[in-house]
């Protein structure tokens, strides 16, 4: 009884790879068909990278870019340049069958050219990230079932991490700063949707695109309750004219996140619950323990 | 003066380190060295040996040569060893196209279908070529050199502001610059390295029947249209081929520094000859500078890769550094 069983389970799994030449449509609304299960993947854009790991598909990554650096086990593999500047003679000579690259990479008709399967996928918002998680899933022969647990998964921390935010906080205006030029983050980018979820208000709006080159004064103006910023800006945010008054930075209301941490909110990939959490840490560590 | 050689010889010599490098170049790489022999054996390695690293080695050398033969003609016709190929505002006409492609194609890539098509390769070299042609607007033709070169200072400076202002307002456009405008090589197929070498034919043919003009724009413009020299048409072909060269290497590798400025002051060092000689001699140099600069490129970090624009820079740089001193220890002249 027992043999018979695992005869049909392995005539399943056997079907199942047969069955499994699937088309997947990426980025550029380009068709990509895959006739069997990648088993060789270069990845070229770190969410991506995370996202193939968050599958359980890290032992098939062969290769990656220069900035991929999680999950910890990916570090040692060879690296291929960047998105923009990838090794093309580096990546075939790695044998992949499946290139997985950012729309706005260079190189992609090199590799087709080439004959090497690529797939562009760009993850930028929320909707983005359980999009190009199931798109991955199809390409790499993930069940639909695993994909759609990863991704409730994911979605449950997002929503476990909005409801351990005290209820004083909800409201907040907030200020995150993406790079010292200034750039902020706006509500239409990653991190600004994120903030939204949890319930906080961005001093950005939507409209002035995802990460706006924004006037220093502006920030004085709008007097944001807490200010979010990576390292390098914790600096020069108390040289910025004005910038001494904001109440925020009297008090002390400024998360400095370092790169690591910022990794893990402005890349749109799994880890995105992980990027919420850290926001609700520095709210309790800056608001919530006072009032 | 005596022992300056013969610039058949030199060609021929300048030729074969170039042959020699680009056998050198399909042999090294980032998985190291690799002789292409031993390749054979292996279909991913042949691969890699025949459809990348040759064309990219061929490329990176007929690109250099383009940008060296439009250098040593920009020389001549403006009279001055300080003009170089993106003279006339290509460089920023360029970078200004890829911009504009990178935030129209950053905005929404599916409407894009057509320009995606034409890629970046196509937006430099419209902007390259837009660009030249505004500088010889505003110059009001090409009567006058000075108008000329001012004007295409203007146009310089004024697409490098749009350029620059772009990539303030949307800051996902300025990473794709970046890779833009340090030059790479890497990308190179056969089509782009085909299109080069087919330019570069075209352009050295035109560059040497027009070599005589220059022979006589050496001896003053006045001395040279009283020898009956038809300057006016002369100027636009030679700013045509120019622009033509230069677009080509700039939309296929982005903007590479100094090979164009370098590599006509490289043959003047070596030999004094009629512009016949200097244009193809400054080409030769030119591909062969590049070629050396690609080959380090690939080989200093690897399996990293560096900007082949920083080793360009580096080497074309520190070469005229050089020259400069040995010229004033000697006593002002060499």
């Amino acid at each position: 009884m027992r043999d018979l069983r695992s005869l049909w389970l392995m005539g399943l799994m056997l079907c199942s790879a047969w069955v499994q030449a699937v088309t997947v449509q990426d980025d550029r609304q380009q068709n990509v068909e895959m006739s069997k299960p990648p088993q060789r993947i270069v990845s070229l854009l770190p969410s991506l990278t995370e996202t193939v790991c968050a599958l359980g598909q890290c032992h098939k990554l062969v290769g990656l870019d220069r900035y991929s650096n999680w999950p910890e086990s990916v570090r040692q593999l060879p690296r291929m340049g960047g998105g923009l500047d990838p090794s093309i003679e580096a990546v075939v000579a790695q044998r992949p069958d499946l290139v997985l690259m950012a729309t706005s990479a260079r190189g992609a008709e090199r590799f087709e050219g080439l004959g090497l399967k690529v797939l562009m996928l760009e993850p930028r918002t929320h909707a983005d990230v359980q999009r190009v998680l199931h798109t991955v899933a199809q390409a790499l022969g993930v069940p639909q079932a695993q994909s759609d647990a990863v991704w409730r998964q994911i979605d449950a921390g997002v929503v476990a991490a909005a409801q351990s935010l005290p209820p004083q906080v909800k409201g907040q205006k907030i200020y995150v700063e993406v790079s010292p030029a200034p750039y902020g983050a706006s509500e239409s980018s990653f991190i600004g949707e994120t903030l939204t979820r949890l319930g906080l208000r961005n001093i950005l709006p939507a409209n002035l695109g995802p990460f706006p080159k924004i006037n220093p004064e502006f920030v004085v103006r709008a007097q944001p309750d807490v200010i979010m910023a990576g390292d390098s800006s914790r600096a020069s945010m108390v040289q910025r004219p004005g910038w001494a008054q904001l109440k925020a930075m009297q008090s002390g209301k400024v998360c400095a996140f370092s790169s690591e941490e910022s990794d893990m909110l402005v890349r749109a990939g799994p880890r995105m619950a992980e990027g919420a959490r850290l926001m609700v840490q520095c709210l309790q560590r800056t608001v919530g323990g006072k009032s | 003066m005596n022992h300056s050689p013969k610039p058949w010889l030199l060609s021929l010599a300048l030729s074969m380190l170039g042959a020699v490098g680009i056998a050198l170049g399909s042999a090294m790489g980032s998985t190291g060295w690799e002789p292409w022999w031993q390749a054979v054996q292996d279909p991913v390695s042949w691969q890699i040996v025949w459809d990348i690293r040759l064309p990219r080695s061929l490329g990176a050398w007929a690109g250099g040569a383009l940008l060296g033969l439009a250098g040593a003609l920009a020389q001549g016709l403006f009279r001055n060893a300080l003009a170089d190929p993106y003279l006339l505002g290509s460089a920023s006409g360029a970078s200004l196209g890829v911009a504009i492609f990178l935030s129209l194609f950053g905005g929404s890539v599916m409407a894009m279908g057509w320009l995606v098509k034409v890629g970046m390769t196509g937006a430099a070299f419209a902007g390259a070529v837009l660009a030249v042609m505004l500088t010889l607007v505003l110059a009001r033709g090409v009567q006058h050199t000075l108008r000329l070169l001012l004007a295409g200072v203007v146009v310089g400076v004024v697409l490098g502001a749009i350029t620059s202002f772009l990539n303030l307002w949307r800051p996902e456009v300025w990473q794709g610059m970046q890779g833009f405008m340090l030059g790479s090589t890497g990308f190179i197929g056969w089509t782009a390295c085909l299109l080069m070498s087919g330019v570069l034919l075209l352009c050295s043919a035109l560059a040497v029947v027009m070599a005589r003009v220059l022979d006589a724009l050496t001896l003053g413009e006045n001395t040279a249209l009283s020898l009956g020299v038809p300057l006016a048409q002369a100027r636009v072909l030679l700013i045509a081929v120019i622009a033509l060269a230069t677009g080509t290497a700039v939309a296929q590798m982005g903007l590479i520094a100094f090979v164009g400025l370098a590599a006509p002051h490289v043959v003047r060092a070596m030999v004094r000859a009629t512009h016949r000689w200097t244009v193809v001699l400054a080409a030769l140099t030119g591909g062969l500078l590049l070629l050396l600069a690609d080959l380090l490129a690939r080989g200093l970090i690897a399996p990293q890769e560096m900007p082949v624009g920083v080793l360009t820079a580096v080497l074309g740089g520190g070469y005229l550094l050089w020259r400069m001193s040995r010229m004033s220890s000697v006593g002002g002249r060499s």
